[in-house]
């Protein structure tokens, strides 16, 4: 028995998890890194 | 290697290097991808379903290579008492799970077309799977020694090294076992792959390595500014303290 799958639609969410994955993970850091940094000046005026 | 050991030379490095490895990344990724949708041709036996390649192989790269990272910096933290090497390994774990997690998703996705199965267990999948799993426990690892102020506690080392056991049978699985999974297309110096296919492979992978490079530094300067913040808060809690 054979399927007749559409390769296109493995494709575009092979693409999509990764490109959304990686956006979120780079924002998620920057983030962090933006908190923390302002969290140590913060406790540098004080 | 000691030279970066002041974290205020290392930060004046990472504060020079992120934005400039974050901006080259996208690009590289951002032409790469579009080759490998828009340009690269359908495989003869694969069909367009090979295009999952460009993301799936740099995802596999990463996490091998970020546990890879994590067990040198271990070994450094264990040996020479590198003060930055802990917090490196800490920095790598959480982008390593990730992509981790993304080989694996990926190459389900890969493997419904080309193999008719989302899963099986075998040997490549299986050692993927676990070490996916080994990032969950070092990261469940690290932040336990980091909440009970034992940052510099050697568990997560000892465990970073330990788990590096791992890689040679990621990396052996397919020639030890039978496996669905294809062998290495590339080894040292010389490739399988068709041209069209190579240099497009090449280029999202060197652009994923440079996303998870300023990833790692983001998280580097993070962790630092926590642990700063932390001393000159604490420091001014014992002065008070004495007053």
């Amino acid at each position: 028995m054979t399927e007749n799958l559409n390769h296109w639609s493995f494709v575009t969410a092979s693409y999509a998890l990764t490109i959304a994955g990686t956006a979120a993970l780079t924002l998620h850091s920057w983030l962090a890194m933006r908190r923390a940094e302002a969290r140590r000046e913060r406790s540098r005026e004080q | 290697m000691h030279g970066f050991a002041n974290p205020a030379r290392f930060l004046k490095l990472a504060r020079l290097l992120t934005v400039p490895l974050l901006a080259s990344g996208v690009l590289l990724v951002a032409a790469s991808l579009g080759w490998g949708l828009f340009g690269a041709p359908p495989e003869r036996l694969q069909g367009d379903s090979v295009r999952i390649l460009f993301v799936h192989v740099p995802a596999a790269w990463l996490g091998m290579g970020g546990w890879t990272a994590i067990a040198i910096a271990s070994l450094t933290e264990l040996v020479w008492r590198h003060p930055l090497a802990g917090i490196a390994a800490r920095a790598i774990a959480l982008p390593g799970a990730f992509f981790s997690l993304l080989c694996l998703l990926t190459g389900s996705l890969w493997g419904r077309p080309a193999w008719g199965t989302w899963w099986v267990w075998d040997g490549r999948l299986t050692s993927m799977l676990v070490l996916f799993f080994l990032y969950c426990a070092y990261i469940a690892l690290a932040d336990a020694a980091t909440r009970d102020g034992q940052a510099g506690s050697r568990i997560p080392s000892i465990f970073g090294l330990v788990g590096a056991v791992n890689i040679p049978i990621i990396h052996f699985s397919v020639l030890w076992w039978n496996s669905l999974h294809q062998p290495p297309s590339i080894s040292m110096g010389k490739s399988e792959m068709a041209p069209e296919f190579l240099w497009g492979l090449l280029a999202s992978t060197l652009g994923f390595s440079l996303i998870f490079g300023a990833v790692v530094l983001m998280r580097m300067r993070a962790i630092l500014a926590d642990q700063q913040a932390e001393a000159r808060l604490r420091r001014r809690a014992m002065e008070g303290g004495d007053d």
